[in-house]
């Protein structure tokens, strides 16, 4: 309804980009406090916590691997691949963690975060790019920083988060 | 029917189709490229194949209606209805010849010459006015009236073929009308389904897992159903996968055939059980092994006629290949009726390359020493023949098997023959896999490597032991290096010497364990890729899903294997290795055999192998004490022993007393240590820090500290005359000789050895040194000159000292570990008179021996 008012309200000339900048939707996740958000087109599946077998060697940001309905997904600790604090002190990576599950290059691969919140739609207009004093291993992975009410979120590049050891 | 003329027929029908189509499509459109290159291309296929199949009318068919065409395309000639029909024509007549071939199996008699008469004045050009350019279809006017009658036409009348003289009457009546037996299924269709249905076994799986534990339920009964359908979906898609194993048989007869030719043997060929099916990816890759295998057995098991009679065996020799299902595996044995294998040659080859010492021999059942043969580098062939021996060995059969997850095996009885068994899986996509914990997770082993399973380290179980840092299991007198999979996967292993398990595992000639905390079941699997960004850990084979639904990994034994360093030297085998010379002269002239063992306090001791005469294992009764020192009888002579740990104490010897012996003439001395551990081929760096009496230094075997032993010191404290020139038989004659060795260890191995033989040695540790000495007039008898040195090597130093000066005419002998042919060549261009492996103390004797009583230059 919104979507065909906006694209009503849209001058001729060239609506298509516009429309579909305009219907970028978001997901919203919450790593160590730090509100994320990743493209819901990306987003295969969204998983409570599951069981994750771990993978010896593997680097240090793959959590392990995990069964998404006969699929093995590859886990990715969002915490451990943003440098942030792990969720408890001596617990097991990405016990009790939500798997928000993307596809790349026909496999699947699972991003652990936190909570999972609402989808958003986010205007590019109101995106602000990442400030020049962010975290050099946060500029690689963020797109840019949403205000949202009294929070920040940034825009995850799903590309980059899941180039690891390359 | 011949597999081959079905598919071919398969694919004519196909093709004709599609002409049929793309003519009249041309007719309209004259121009068109694209489709003139397709009709072409199809003629074109159809005249390749039936030439290659003998199918002469077809071909000459073809063969005129592509010539057309072929005008046609290159624009030569105008695409015209006359010649559209004449084309159509001749599919009809190919359509018919396929019919006949069909029903009968062989192409119907005919005559085919006024069709491509015209077909040939059609490509000639200007063909259709004049009917006098065709003085070949003059016989068969009825034929042309025909066709003439038709040309205006847009099609021929499809009973033009029929009508034709000499063709299949009953043909034109089920012409293209058969139905086929077969269809063609593109291969990745069948992979997908074989995917799917994998899929599916696992899921199958899941459900029966989750149904046990929930005990009895209203799902109990459908599921079993779903299970028995599942399992014959599985086997019905494999069987779309199935060949028989007669495919890839079906060159043997000839091959066969020629051998007997070739070597002048009677060779007969049988084969059982060829309609055995396999999957056709696993029978692609056995198809040269095999052929291979039985070119084996014609060259080199079976025995010349006249040796065959004289042996009492029916002069014609067979082989019998012999294929059958055993539990989800496929059996193949490779027979002959021939000589069998020797073991007293395989004895004799494995000891001169150092593979295991006499005494691992001694204690060893035949059919290990026979499986010596599948290692690298090993042919007992005597010659190399032009059949095989060409540096394709059975380490590479072997190797092939194993790839595909399969074993083989031997076996022989000298005098009457040799079998090979190969056994394979019928499929590579689903594995049985051993289920093991490790460091608190679990793991999967496939099957197929793991050679048993031993329980460690409970009551009255088999112990790990300790050699420094490194785990090894005394496993029926044989020495099994340990891998700890927790500490390889970098785990945190628990308790560390608790008890666990063994996964004894083979890869390629290479035994070692696997050590895991706990084993559980067997399961089959289904191996999948790991992710992408996984792929450079390498001790992964893939990852997989159990029925309980986790997700497991899957170890890969290989990569186990080469980040332990274990297999790395000879578990791989080299294709490009010269077949012709033992692989211990191929090797860098820097590596030593080296017998590794145990005594006294401290680290690993090591001597070179070629040193040591004998092993020997003496009973503690045997021993003798004379004078406060043991003795043993040992040959008919007293032979002194000598503990290496400096001291010993007859109480505190074991039942077995292991003793190097090492022998000069009728003199021995024994070395008494506390175990032998092993053979290994290493690069001597020796570390002469740390140097104490009775050791030369130390260097690193397989990533340990090893101390090297000083066997000239050893051999003194057996008995003051051990050197003592005068009790020595008179050899040398106080000859002089000098050595010329950069390795300080060398001359402390040669100086003794010559010292002992009785001549006087002199050693220098460069060329330049010996040139100096030469220049200030030293005498020498005989020089004797290492290869490889810094600065100048004895290449240039032979031919320096050949230029010039008073040893012009001295016998100059080289000492290497390089004597290959061409080696010795260039030894002698370079001005030596003989060329002596280092260590062979034998040969240096002998050598020095003959060039000091025939003068050089004589």
């Amino acid at each position: 309804m919104q979507q065909a008012m906006t694209a009503a309200k849209q001058t001729p000339l060239a609506p298509v980009p516009r429309r579909e900048e305009a219907e970028e939707v978001f997901l919203t996740l919450t790593v160590a406090g730090q509100l994320c958000g990743v493209p819901v087109r990306a987003v295969r599946d969204v998983l409570g916590a599951q069981a994750i077998t771990r993978i010896p060697l593997a680097p240090q940001e793959v959590a392990g691997s995990l069964n998404l309905r006969g699929r093995i997904v590859t886990a990715i600790d969002l915490r451990r691949r943003l440098g942030l604090p792990p969720r408890e002190a001596g617990g097991a990576i990405g016990a009790g963690a939500m798997s928000v599950v993307v596809e790349r290059d026909g496999e699947l691969y699972s991003l652990l975060a936190d909570a999972v919140g609402d989808v958003l739609p986010l205007p590019p207009g109101d995106r602000a790019p990442n400030p020049p004093t962010l975290d050099l291993l946060w500029r690689d992975v963020s797109r840019g920083v949403h205000r949202l009410g009294e929070q920040l979120l940034i825009l995850l590049d799903v590309e980059q988060v899941l180039a690891i050891g390359a | 029917m011949d597999d081959l003329l079905a598919d071919f027929l398969t694919e004519t029908s196909e093709g004709l189709v599609a002409l049929d189509a793309a003519l009249v499509r041309l007719e309209r459109v004259p121009e068109d490229a694209a489709t003139l290159s397709e009709v072409f291309r199809i003629v074109h296929t159809i005249k390749g194949t039936c030439g290659f199949l003998g199918l002469p009318r077809l071909e000459h068919v073809a063969h005129a209606a592509e010539n057309v065409l072929g005008r046609y395309r290159d624009g030569t000639r105008p695409v015209t209805q006359q010649g559209i029909s004449l084309i159509l024509a001749a599919l009809d007549r190919i359509r018919a010849i396929v019919t006949g071939l069909e029903t009968t199996g062989a192409e119907p008699a005919g005559d085919d010459a006024p069709l491509t008469a015209r077909l040939d004045a059609e490509a000639e050009g200007h063909a259709a006015p004049p009917p006098a350019a065709r003085p070949p279809a003059a016989p068969a006017s009825v034929a042309q009236a025909h066709a003439a009658v038709a040309e205006p036409e847009a099609e021929l009348p499809v009973g033009s073929p029929g009508g034709e003289p000499g063709a299949d009457p009953g043909g034109a009546a089920t012409g293209g009308n058969a139905p086929p037996q077969t269809i063609r299924v593109s291969v990745d269709v069948l992979e997908d389904l074989m995917m799917l249905v994998s899929e599916l076994v696992l899921t199958r799986n899941q459900l029966l897992q989750l149904a046990r534990s929930q005990g009895d339920n209203a799902f109990a009964v459908p599921l079993q159903r779903l299970s028995h359908i599942t399992t014959d979906l599985q086997e019905g898609v494999m069987k779309t996968r199935m060949q028989p194993i007669g495919n890839a048989w079906a060159k043997l007869p000839r091959l066969v055939r020629d051998l007997g030719v070739e070597l002048g043997k009677k060779i007969t060929l049988e084969m059982r059980g060829a309609d055995t099916e396999l999957d056709r990816q696993v029978l692609e890759l056995i198809k040269d092994p095999l052929t291979h295998m039985v070119r084996n057995s014609g060259d080199h098991g079976l025995e010349r006629p006249a040796d065959r009679v004289a042996a009492g065996k029916p002069e014609a020799g067979r082989i019998l290949l012999n294929a059958r299902h055993e539990g989800g595996h496929i059996l193949i044995e490779i027979g002959d009726d021939g000589r069998g294998l020797s073991v007293e040659k395989i004895r004799q080859k494995v000891l001169a390359q150092g593979l295991a010492t006499e005494a691992e021999l001694a204690g060893m059942p035949e059919r290990d020493i026979h499986r010596f043969i599948f290692r690298p580098g090993f042919s007992t062939a005597a010659a190399v023949t032009a059949v095989s021996g060409r540096g394709v060995g059975m380490d590479v059969v072997k190797t092939n098997m194993e790839r595909i997850g399969g074993t083989i095996d031997i076996r022989s009885r000298e005098g009457h023959g040799t079998t090979f068994i190969i056994k394979i899986p019928l499929t590579l996509a689903i594995v049985s896999a051993l289920i093991v914990e490790a460091g608190g997770e679990r793991f999967a082993i496939p099957q197929i490597g793991v050679v048993e399973l031993v329980r460690v380290g409970g009551e009255g179980t088999a112990q790990i032991e300790r050699i420094k840092d490194a785990a090894v299991l005394r496993l029926r007198d044989r020495l099994l290096p340990l891998v700890n999979l927790a500490g390889v996967l970098q785990l945190d292993s628990k308790a560390a010497d608790g008890s666990g398990f063994v996964v004894v595992t083979q890869v390629g000639g290479h035994i070692f364990g696997i050590i895991v905390d706990r084993v559980f079941d067997t399961e089959e699997i289904v191996v999948k890729p790991v992710a992408p960004i996984l792929r450079h850990v390498t001790m992964f084979g893939g990852n997989t899903i159990l029925g309980d639904g986790s997700v497991i990994m899957i170890l890969d034994a290989n990569g186990i294997a080469r980040a332990c360093g274990l297999g790395a030297e000879a578990g791989e085998a080299e294709p490009e290795r010269d077949a012709g010379r033992p692989a211990h002269l191929l090797r860098s002239d820097a590596t030593t055999a080296l017998l590794l063992f145990h005594a006294g306090e401290g680290a690993p001791k090591a001597v070179p192998l070629g040193l040591v005469a004998r092993l020997e294992d003496v009973e503690r009764e045997r021993i003798e004490v004379a004078g406060g020192r043991p003795l043993v009888q040992y040959r008919g002579q007293l032979m002194p022993l000598v503990p290496l740990s400096g001291h010993w104490d007859a109480d505190s010897m074991p039942a077995r007393q292991p003793v190097l012996v090492f022998s000069d003439g009728d003199r021995a001395m024994g070395l008494m240590v506390d175990s032998i551990l092993d053979v290994v081929e290493e690069r001597l760096v020796v570390d002469g820090a740390g140097e104490r009496a009775g050791y030369l230094g130390s260097i690193v075997v397989a990533g340990k500290v090893t101390e090297l032993l000083d066997t000239a010191w050893w051999l003194r404290q057996a008995g003051e005359d051990w050197f003592g020139p005068a009790a020595s038989k008179p050899v040398g004659e106080a000859r002089r000789v000098l050595l010329v060795e950069d390795s300080a260890f060398f001359r402390n191995l040669v100086v003794p050895a010559l010292g002992a033989a009785g001549y006087v040695v002199t050693a220098v540790a460069d060329a330049a040194e010996a040139l100096r000495l030469r220049d200030a007039g030293a005498g020498f008898d005989a020089i004797l000159s290492d290869i490889t040195m810094p600065g100048m090597d004895g290449f240039a130093l032979a031919r320096a000292l050949r230029a010039e000066g008073s040893w012009r005419d001295l016998p100059l002998v080289a000492l290497t570990g390089r004597a290959g042919p061409e080696d010795v060549e260039r030894g002698r261009e370079a001005g030596f008179t003989d060329y002596v492996p280092k260590f062979d103390r034998a040969a240096l004797l002998d050598s020095l021996a003959q060039c000091l009583g025939v003068p050089v230059g004589s």
